[in-house]
Formats: C-alpha cells, structure tokens, sequence
C-alpha cells in the first residue's frame, strides 16, 4: 500500500511525456471503476444520505434537528445493546490482534513452507462459508445434546443449551464465531503483509543478535503495523454491526437471547416491528458515528497513511 | 502591557465569538423550532381512534387472482379450497407466520405501505397480527386489515358463531379485523395409564395439583408434572391463574402488576415444584426434551393441541395413555379461568381488489365443517367445533373423550389477558428464562420480568398503570 501510494505522488512529474498513452489508460481505469462506483452510489451512498434524511426528520417529513437521536437513546434498549457491543468489540478486537499477528509470525518464520501452505487453507474454509452457515455449525457445537464437544460444554458446568446461553456468555460466544469465520483470512493477509518485509532486514536484525521474538516484536510487527491497523477498523466496523449471529441465536434458543442485544437488532425492531424509520436510522447513524470516530483515532494516532516509511 | 493586544488578535477573538454565538444561535432555532421526533403518539396505540367506519374499499375488479399467505400447518386447508373452487384464481405462498415472535408479515407489510403495492390479499398470522394491522402503520396509510363486518364481507350471524371471547383480539374500535381460526385452550394433559397404576387420582384444584406434584417428585422421582421452561409457559401458567400481566384496563393502556396476589400464588406455587424437580426448567419443546424426558411426563398444563402435536408426534407416547382434564381452579374462585396458548386468525387485507373472494375464503376456513372437521387444532367457530370433536382422527389417540374438558375450557379463557402490540413471549424467554437457569427463583424474577414487560409496553406506545 505505501509503495502504491509513493508512485502516485510521483506520478504528476513525469507527466508530460506520455500524456495520449496514459489518458486512455485513464479511460480504461475509469471503465474499471465505474462498475464498483455504481454500486457504491446506490448500495452505499444513497441509503447513508437516506439514512441521514430519515434520522433527521420524523414520520410526516418534518424535520427535527437531533430529536430523534435523544429519543432512541432515551430508550430503555439502547445503552445495553450499546453495553453488550462494546465488550463483544473489547474482547473480539484484542484476541483477533494478538492471534492473528502472532499465528501469522509463527507461520512466516517457524513452520516450513508446505504446512505453512496447508495451514493458511485450512484456516480460510471457515471463512469462505456464509455467515448464517457458520452460525448454525456454531448451533450444533453449543448445544450439549448434539454437540461433539459436549464433554468440555458439561466440564464447564453447562449442561444445557440454555445454560451454554445465559446472558454473560453471549459476548464470548459472539467473539467464537466471529474468530472462527473471520480470523483465517487475515492470517493469511498478515502473513502476506510479513512476506513484503525484505530478507535482508530479517537477516540483518539476526546478525545484530536479535533472536525470533525480538525480531518480531522489533522489527517484523512495527513494519506491518499498517495492516493491523487496517485489519482494526475493519474489524472494529464489521463488529459493530452485529446482527446475523445473535438474530439466529435468538430464534434457535426460542428467545432466551433478547431481540435487541446488538444495536443493528435494536434498529431492526425500531424499524419492522415499532414501524419506526426514523428512529431506525437514528440508531444506524450512531453506530456510523461510533464507526467513523474510532476509526479516524486509529488512523491519527498510527500514522496509517503516512507516505515517508520507505 | 496586555499580552493579546495585536489588533488581528483582537479582531479574531471578536470573530470566533461571533461565530461561537451564531452556531448557538443556529443549535438553538434547531432544537427549538424542530417537530417532534413522534408526530403522532396516539397513532402508535390504540387508544385514540375510536371512529365509526372508515374503511373504503379500493377498486374491486371481479375474479381477479387473490394472494394467500399461509403457516405450512394450515397450507393443506388452503389447497383444500383451492381444488373445490376452481373458478378462484389464488396464488398460495407459504410462509413462518404461525410460529412465535414471527415478525415477517409486519415487516413485509411495512414495506408495502412505503412502496404502495404488493400486499397479500389473506394471510395467517397470530392474534398478535390483529393489534397492528388494524391500525394504519403509518399516517396517511390504510390499515392493513379489513374491517371484515362492514361492507357485507362477513355477516353478523356468523361473527356470532365463535367461541365466547374468541375474536376479542380482533376486535378494536368496534370492529372486527380478522376471524378466529382455531383457540388454544389450556387443560390439563395427564398420561392417565400412568396415573392408574400409581393409584393417583386426577386433581381439580391447583392445590391438589401441587400436592400430587410434590408426592411425584418423591415416590417417583425423574417424573415431571409440567414445565416453565417454554416461550408460551407463562400463557399456560399465570393466565391460568389470572396474573395481571398484561391486563388491557382501557384502550391503550396495560395493567401491569405482577406483585398482585393471582400471580404470587402461581410463582410460589411453581417455585415450590421447580426445587422438588417436578416442574422442569427445561421447555417442553427445547433440543432433547423429549428424547431424554418425553416418557416422563406425568401431567401437563399446556394448550388443547398439546395432545396431537407434543405426546403423539413430539414425545410419541403410544395411544390410548394420554387423556385432558378441565382446567385447575383456584380456592375461592367462583368460575374456572383458563389461559390460551396461541391459535391463529385469518385476516383480509384492505388493499384486496377482491374483497369477495378473500372474504369468502377466510370464512370458508374458519367455519366450514368440511375444512375445519379435520383441521389439526381446535376450530374457534362453535359448530365447526362440534365437527371437529365428532371426527374420529382428533379422538382416537386420547385415553378418555376430551370433548367435555375442551368445550369447558374454551368457554373459560380469562379475557383479562390482553393481546397486545408485542409478543407476551419476549420477557418471559429473554428475562426469565434465563434468570431460572441462572438458579433464581421464579418469585425473585417477578420484578425484573414486571420491568421488562412495561419497558416493552411503553416502547410500544403504551400507558403503563401499575396496581
């Protein structure tokens, strides 16, 4: 990414010289991006500022300034739904770092090649399979009657799926499924991330006596520090947006996980239940907000686009 | 000398407050001059319209093709109709509406309103439907339902065929909006081979129930006599007790008071079963009950439909053991009172371009003896309810003749349980249910489950009076 960033800032000088070549090869790159631009501007863009004009105004079009906002924060659902996401992000965010980097450095520098090969596919399957798919593997493996692994369940003294289920084990089993079905593929991004790093760094930290962990503590995790950060807000904004796992939850367990755990299950039933848009969207905004906030600190504070590092 | 004296200084400060009183300004006119965030909270009960017709029926176009949404259960009935009457052009779609906390119909109906076509012209749905569907979802909208008694679209002589109580949850503002299909009932179901060998004999009381219970868990421990563990046991339970849970005082505003007596009596009661382990905290419908305990039910207080769908096909207790008793009554009481546990409507929507034909197919469903006859759950029209007790296939499986327990108990249903805007099963599974796993006691749950049930109410657009 930095080197990408590098030749464009280039670019602009050299301009001159080739101008007819590149201007269609700007055509072609137009041609290419239009197809993602579209869908951007319609399933992106269009519902946002939708979005914006819903949790701005109320059910007769009139606008209302921040109202709405007060009033679904006002409600009795939204600081737990809000409680429960954060410690499912605190705990999903910390173990997808720590595990990810730290499978990765292990796969980069201390198995070999071949079963590092096979260990990078194995970890992707889970991910290639769709999500609500993943939630139901996830509903035979909690349930101690079905479940494969019901002697560990029953070892920690859940004999029951209702008691795999009670309310202080959602997050954990949230950040499970999550870390199942979407840690493999960044493994393999870090461990991509870890092979741009050139030999000769690697080999010159170990001619200055660095063993394995100092060089990935030293020099291997500051130099994909730009990719962790990149995996966060991704992570962090996917997280936030928990809906599918706990919806599914809620109607295998005959509702003994509320409707409303997640804030997007709150917007749901604001929306199709309470036939409430604008509160719905209010609610989506929040969580845009909180999307927008955390990733701009992360981007500030890591320096994540700076163009200098080479 | 004053250290911010430059006069570009000066000039910014007077700047930056200028434009620091502005966006107050502007923050100010904002929030004040702003609607409110709802419009119109009347709209969202049913307390503020009480007005006489209003329903206009669109454009009707004679012999034009009606869409019908039903729960796969009720899908053979449909067929049914289908094949009698070829002359009705029908697209049948199936779809959960049967189950609990299903929201599909009014999420679908929602987006209908917004778009302004594609809604089905009959549906199934739960009685819960009915509070709002007959309301318009948005201002400006028609209410999804149709008055099915203005219009001539169902005569008065057959509204009055349905069971006492029965179309209350269709009924508001002095309408009709949707026919009852069938009533779920609560009686108490007892494997009556086991009974007879044990020298037990059936109780009528709640205290008797609580007696043999305890003696159960003694001489035959592992034996249950019921289970809370359900998202539908509170229905079988504290409506059966007369729990003022959900108690409608007037249009738009719910009672909610579950320190009252009725519902101490039943959580005490129950706590007392729950710790002597003849009263399972695991639901009767939950992964493995019925592999692991379905032999080992003794007794339970469940719905009418309990008989076919959980000891035939769920527990798949043989023939001939299983037989219903009319509802437990309370010391004291004057008349039995009863919860119900379901049953379903048939509702018309008011967008119909063929109001007759929908129409006729509800009814058809409702009251036909040829339909309801062999319907899988207990008709709510009295005549097809009599047909459907004739019928050898809903006999056959029980032990004894359960006509005279059904019929005593779908005249007792306690009205004092309203059916409200959200589901009464939501609390009850997300708050106490859990709590119960958790170890707590029933009775120690009430206060949490009394918050949960009025937060959702007020959400709702409900009053909430406590005592």
């Amino acid at each position: 990414m930095t080197l990408l960033e590098t030749q464009r800032v280039v670019v602009p000088a050299s301009r001159t010289d080739a101008g007819p070549r590149r201007r269609s090869g700007g055509r072609a790159g137009y041609l290419f991006v239009a197809g993602y631009t579209l869908f951007l501007l319609a399933f992106g863009v269009f519902p946002t500022c939708y979005a914006f004009y819903l949790a701005f105004t109320n059910s007769m079009g009139q606008f209302t300034g921040l109202n709405q906002f007060v009033k679904v924060a006002k409600d009795y659902r939204f600081l737990p739904a809000f409680e429960h996401i954060l410690i499912y992000l605190v705990l999903w965010l910390v173990v997808l770092v720590v595990l990810t980097v730290l499978s990765a450095v292990l796969l980069r520098s201390r198995v070999g090649p071949r079963t590092s090969a096979v260990l990078r596919f194995l970890y992707y399957i889970p991910g290639a399979l769709a999500g609500v798919a993943s939630v139901l593997v996830w509903l035979f493996m909690l349930d101690p009657d079905v479940s494969p692994v019901s002697w560990l369940l029953s070892a920690l003294g859940m004999n029951s799926f209702a008691a795999v289920l009670s309310p202080g084990n959602l997050p954990v089993i949230f950040l499970l499924i999550a870390f199942w079905t979407g840690a493999g593929g960044w493994i393999v991004v870090m461990y991509g991330a870890l092979n741009n790093i050139p030999d000769e760094v690697i080999e010159a930290a170990r001619v200055d006596g660095a063993g394995p962990w100092r060089i990935a503590w030293s020099v291997q995790i500051p130099m994909v520090r730009q990719w962790i950060v990149y995996m966060t807000i991704l992570a962090f904004a996917s997280g936030t947006q928990l809906f599918v796992e706990p919806q599914l939850l809620q109607t295998a367990s005959l509702g003994r996980v509320s409707p409303t755990w997640s804030p997007n299950q709150l917007a749901y039933v604001f929306a199709f239940q309470q036939g409430d848009f604008n509160g719905a969207a209010a609610i989506s905004v929040f969580l845009l907000a909180v999307g927008l906030i955390a990733a701009g600190l992360l981007v500030s504070r890591s320096s994540m686009f700076r163009l200098d590092e080479k | 000398m004053r250290s911010s004296g430059s006069p570009t200084e000066r000039h910014r400060g007077r700047r930056t407050t200028k434009l620091g009183a502005l966006a107050l300004c502007a923050v100010t006119v904002v929030l004040a001059g702003c609607a409110s965030a709802d419009p119109t909270p009347g709209a969202s009960s049913h307390a503020s319209t009480a007005q006489a017709s209003t329903f206009k029926a669109p454009p009707q176009k004679a012999g034009s093709e009606i869409t019908v949404w039903t729960d796969s259960t009720r899908l053979p009935s449909v067929q049914k109709y289908e094949k009698a009457h070829p002359d009705v052009k029908m697209n049948v779609v199936t779809y959960d509406g049967g189950a609990d906390g299903s929201t599909y119909l009014q999420t679908k109906v929602q987006l209908f309103d917004r778009v302004g076509k594609g809604w089905p012209d009959v549906v199934f749905g739960t009685p819960n439907d009915t509070t709002w569907a007959s309301q318009p979802t948005k201002p400006g909208a028609t209410a999804f339902a149709a008055p099915v008694d203005e219009n001539g679209l169902v005569p008065q002589a057959t509204l009055d065929g349905f069971a006492k109580g029965s179309l209350t949850p269709c009924q508001y503002d002095g309408h009709t909006y949707c026919l009852r299909n069938d009533i779920a009932q609560v009686v108490l179901w007892y494997n009556k081979s086991l009974m007879d060998k044990w020298g037990y004999s059936v109780p009528t009381t709640w205290p008797q129930y609580e007696a043999l219970g305890k003696k159960v868990a003694k001489e035959h421990p592992g034996y249950l006599v019921g289970s809370v563990g359900d998202t539908n046991s509170q229905e079988s339970y504290f409506w059966s007790s007369q729990c003022p849970a959900f108690d409608q005082t007037k249009p738009g505003t719910l009672r909610v008071d579950l320190g009252d007596s009725h519902c101490t009596r039943m959580s005490s009661l129950l706590d007392g079963l729950i710790s002597a382990k003849a009263v399972s905290k695991q639901g009767f419908f939950s992964q493995g009950f019925a592999k692991n305990s379905g032999s080992k039910v003794l007794m339970a207080v469940g719905p009418s439909w309990y008989g076919q769908y959980l000891f035939k096909t769920a527990f798949k207790t043989p023939a001939k053991q299983v037989a219903a008793a009319p509802p437990l009554t309370w010391p004291g009481d004057t008349a039995p009172a009863t919860g119900n546990v379901g049953g379903g409507v048939w509702m018309v929507s008011s967008h119909s371009a063929n109001l007759k034909a929908s129409a006729a197919l509800a009814t058809w469903l409702t009251t036909s003896n040829d339909n309801q006859a062999t319907a899988p759950t207990y008709p709510a029209y009295t005549p097809a309810a009599k047909a459907w007790l004739a019928n050898p296939a809903n006999s056959d499986y029980f032990a004894d003749d359960v006509s005279t327990p059904f019929e005593q108990a779908a005249q007792s249903v306690w009205t004092g349980w309203a059916t409200t805007k959200f589901s009464d099963a939501t609390a009850w599974s997300s708050i106490v249910l859990p709590a119960l796993t958790a170890g707590h006691s029933l009775t120690s749950t009430l206060p949490a489950w009394q918050k949960a049930i009025s937060d959702e109410a007020r959400a709702n657009g409900y009053q909430v009076a406590g005592k």
